[in-house]
């Protein structure tokens, strides 16, 4: 189980901090693939069996996972993948984290560490597959050679390999040493589907028991010998900058031990244990340099992205015929326009990570999506090898996007750590958490299409003007300069509707308030756009909204089925009465996933949603519950944030601080969640689906365009807070 | 000044100052870590402990409130991790992430201990303070449900 591994880091990182000792990894030999790593001499554990398996005398099968868990199950998924062709019983499977440093010095042996996306499953399950197959490969190799027989007369099975003909077996833990130090083969055949007993499967995860017991697997659990507390207090002005603070007027508070500025933009408290610090924190006198930020607001926003609806500086995301010529040809058009508020993650776990800064060996531990990224981030921060940097990772009180390539809270650790030289541990409160976060973009979106004398739809033009995430966080992607993950759910890789003249566009407005991964991402707000505005034109139409979509899906058979799962399982069309549905599909991550919601909204305008029902095509699925758990969680993630999410800036600040004003779905507004597999295997695509995001986009405008049906309001905007439902 | 309470049964005592809250004493102090900071003001239910037998949120209370009193944390609540709900929660598999996990067993509990067979419209009412990002409550639900059958 986890608590194994999560053990093991954590003792290691106590013992080499208290002992002073050097933190460096020996460099080995670069390779190119996963999977195809040298054999590793490791002190404490038996020698690998391709890069991701070691096997001990008594069968405990350790998988090495490279990715993060942060709940949605790649502590169970990813290691289901390599047991699949490892043959071992799983009951002896114990996932342990691959580490950052390791992974750089080995030439990436286990490949990606990013875990977003929803990418962990679909851009692995291949190369886990093949480790597992190898490996199983170099166990019935050795035992064959020890019976002095063909490895054809032999089967693999529940960790034991059998001789067929004589009966004869030998466990996988009397033979893995010495099967470790065989060839590798390169070319392995993998299992069909069909031939699959582990992959399908709903095997219990391997992280619940720890967590219902309270052990301590996540970062802010990490207690190290004379540790530190710190508490931080950023510029509340978005942009702005640390001017001075007053650390004379908290001085002889209990337990405060240092004041230090960090990065400029912040000031952190450290003290001996972390409410001392918070205590001492919110007592500073602290002067900002508010900037240029403290202009922005909300209103101010708006009227920039307004604007920008019209500007000609438009990054085309997608484009097919003339739509210009389409639209002004078009007997009626539809125009509409849409807007979001920026939303916070607000993962349940604050941000934090602690450090251990001495000279050049640099520890951390850490609640990331990205190890890697994490070692880059604090190597840079401290203008030091990253292989001077050991990141110890954790399970993720959340994730969500907060946790991957926004690395500011483990910069913030590795500065505030360097001005000691004692580890600490830094915890935001839930207000620094909910006014520095990186937020799912404000976005203004407005749309026109029209119809021919027929009824065809026969042109769409879509603009979208809000900040980039990739300037951000990820410029590297930006084709020349431009963001076009902007335009995402309206593309080619992600929008099934035939449309003969279609254009989506993006301008791009910057501002003070940073933007990053949210749950869906670009395809979140993008879908709402999309799923409210097809709704409102088969209404515009007079047509049923699912039969509205059938019409433009008869070139997608993949989004067709999924669609007609969910009209089927939901009873599209014969709701009780007094509830009333709505529809929504959107593809992202190569999965698609259709979603009708049923609400009612009483006389007063207050709206209940009763049920959700997802029909989701994510390929091949590894672990069913898994995927039912992830599709519940992303409904209760989105309908938060459909029903309350806003953030809004006034004078550059953000205006909410904790889950009072930033609510959370509760239990008393969870609906019913039913989820459906439409999973069509490769029949309609080769590659994987992911599953964490893709149950989130479809539900803002599901809700919405159910609101619609129930109450004839349009909702163009969001929160649902926000709007009267019944006037 | 030093402060005695009885944290799972043993006697502890705390030199800390009076308006400490409880949360920090037992992460900190008497490093039980199951008991989980998510926003300090009593708003998630993540800090979640008995004060003799019913759920306070342990961020707002203070120390100042335990003297002499009975605080039962997750680590507490069943000698060898087989509470009815720690099994119920390991059977529907309840937890994604986790981190609210440990506060959402607290107050289911102190729900039954009060309440032995909630409807399902007691458990919600009693359950909805308790905040999990990750959306696990239909589980939560069953899971509790699955208790009451099983008691």
């Amino acid at each position: 189980m986890s608590i194994n591994s999560t053990r093991r880091a954590f003792t290691f990182g106590i013992s080499a901090a208290a002992a002073g000792l050097a933190m460096s990894v020996r460099p080995l030999r670069s390779v190119a693939a996963p999977g195809n790593a040298p054999i590793a001499a490791n002190e404490e554990s038996p020698p690998e069996i391709t890069a991701w398996i070691k096997i001990e005398p008594d069968d405990t099968t350790i998988i090495q996972v490279a990715r993060s868990e942060m709940g949605q199950g790649n502590f169970t998924t990813l290691p289901m993948l390599v047991a699949e062709e490892l043959e071992c019983d799983w009951r002896f499977v114990r996932p342990r984290y691959v580490g950052a440093n390791e992974n750089i010095l080995r030439g990436h042996a286990w490949g990606s560490m990013v875990t977003a996306a929803s990418i962990s499953v679909r851009e692995s399950q291949s190369y886990l597959r093949k480790a597992g197959a190898q490996a199983r490969h170099m166990l019935i190799a050795e035992a064959a050679d020890r019976w002095q027989i063909s490895p054809d007369e032999c089967v693999a099975r529940d960790s034991v390999v059998t001789h067929v003909p004589t009966g004869r077996t030998l466990r996988y833990g009397e033979i893995a040493e010495a099967a470790a130090h065989r060839p590798i083969p390169a070319d392995v055949r993998l299992k069909p589907p069909e031939e699959w007993r582990l992959i399908g499967q709903s095997i219990p995860r391997v992280d619940v028991r720890d967590k219902v017991v309270g052990n301590p697997i996540y970062a802010s659990d990490v207690r190290l010998p004379d540790m530190l507390f710190a508490s931080v207090s950023a510029c509340p002005v978005l942009g702005g900058r640390l001017k001075s603070f007053d650390a004379s007027r908290i001085r002889g508070m209990p337990g405060v031990r240092r004041v230090v500025a960090v990065e400029g933009i912040a000031v952190a408290v450290l003290a001996d244990s972390w409410w001392q610090a918070k205590k001492a924190c919110d007592a500073l006198p602290i002067t900002w340099d508010p900037g240029e930020g403290k202009q922005v607001s909300t209103q101010t926003i708006r009227e920039t992205y307004a604007d920008g609806l019209t500007a000609d500086d438009v990054a085309i995301g997608r484009k097919i015929g003339d739509v210009n010529k389409a639209l002004s040809q078009a007997l009626s058009v539809v125009h509409a326009d849409y807007e979001v508020p920026y939303l916070a993650h607000t993962t349940m776990e604050p941000q934090t990570c602690t450090a251990y800064v001495r000279g050049e060996d640099v520890e951390v531990w850490a609640p990331t999506q990205n190890g890697e990224g994490t070692l880059v981030n604090v190597a840079n921060t401290l203008g030091i090898p990253p292989s001077k940097v050991i990141v110890h990772k954790h399970h993720l009180g959340g994730g969500f996007g907060r946790r991957g390539l926004a690395q500011d809270w483990s910069r913030m650790a590795a500065h505030i750590a360097k001005q000691v030289d004692r580890p600490v541990k830094m915890i935001w409160t839930r207000e620094e958490d909910i006014q520095h976060d990186y937020y799912r973009p404000m976005v203004l979106a407005r749309q026109s299409a029209g119809f021919d004398a027929a009824g065809h739809l026969i042109g769409w033009q879509v603009r979208v003007c809000g900040s980039s995430i990739l300037v951000d966080l990820s410029p590297d992607l930006l084709v020349n300069g431009q963001d076009l993950e902007m335009c995402n759910a309206f593309r080619d890789a992600d929008m099934a509707y035939h449309v003969p003249n279609f254009e989506v566009g993006y301008v791009m407005r910057n501002n003070s308030v940073p933007v990053g991964y949210w749950r869906g991402v670009n395809h979140s707000q993008n879908g709402f756009f999309r799923e409210c505005f097809i709704d409102e034109l088969a209404h515009a139409r007079n047509q049923d909204p699912y039969l509205f979509r059938r019409t433009l899906l008869s070139t997608a058979p993949r989004s067709l089925a999924v669609v007609d799962e969910v009209a089927k399982r939901a009873n599209w069309g014969s709701a009780r009465k007094g509830l009333f549905q709505g529809m929504a599909l959107v593809e992202c991550y190569n999965s698609v996933t259709a979603q009708v919601v049923e609400i009612s909204v009483d006389d007063a305008g207050v709206l209940t949603v009763h049920r959700v029902v997802c029909a989701i095509d994510a390929g091949y699925i590894v672990n069913p519950d898994i995927v039912e758990a992830q599709m519940q969680g992303a409904v209760a993630y989105a309908l938060g944030a459909v029903l309350y999410g806003a953030i809004t800036l006034r004078d550059g600040e953000v205006e909410q601080s904790n889950f009072h004003d930033y609510r959370a779905l509760r239990m008393n507004e969870m609906p019913r969640v039913e989820t459906y597999l439409a999973s069509s295997g490769d029949k309609y695509t080769k590659a994987w689906g992911g599953v964490g995001e893709p149950g989130t986009p479809p539900l803002a405008p599901a809700v919405c365009n159910a609101v619609f049906a129930a109450t004839g309001k349009r909702i163009r905007s969001l929160p649902l807070a926000n709007q009267q439902l019944r006037s | 000044m030093t402060t005695a309470f009885v944290l799972n049964g043993k006697n502890v005592e705390v030199d800390a100052g009076a308006d400490t809250p409880l949360l920090w004493i037992i992460r900190e102090q008497l490093k039980l870590t199951g008991t989980k900071f998510g926003c300090g003001i009593a708003l998630c239910g993540a800090c979640t402990v008995h004060l003799d037998g019913g759920a306070v949120r342990s961020c707002q209370t203070f120390l100042r409130d335990v003297v002499h009193r009975r605080v039962t944390t997750i680590e507490g609540l069943s000698a060898n991790s087989d509470h009815p709900l720690q099994k119920a929660w390991i059977a529907e598999q309840v937890p994604q992430c986790g981190y609210c996990q440990s506060g959402q067993i607290m107050q289911a509990a102190a729900l039954l201990n009060a309440n032995p067979k909630p409807s399902r419209r007691e458990i919600v009412e009693g359950m909805d303070g308790n905040i999990c990002r990750c959306g696990t409550y239909p589980r939560i639900i069953r899971a509790i449900e699955r208790v009451i059958g099983e008691i």
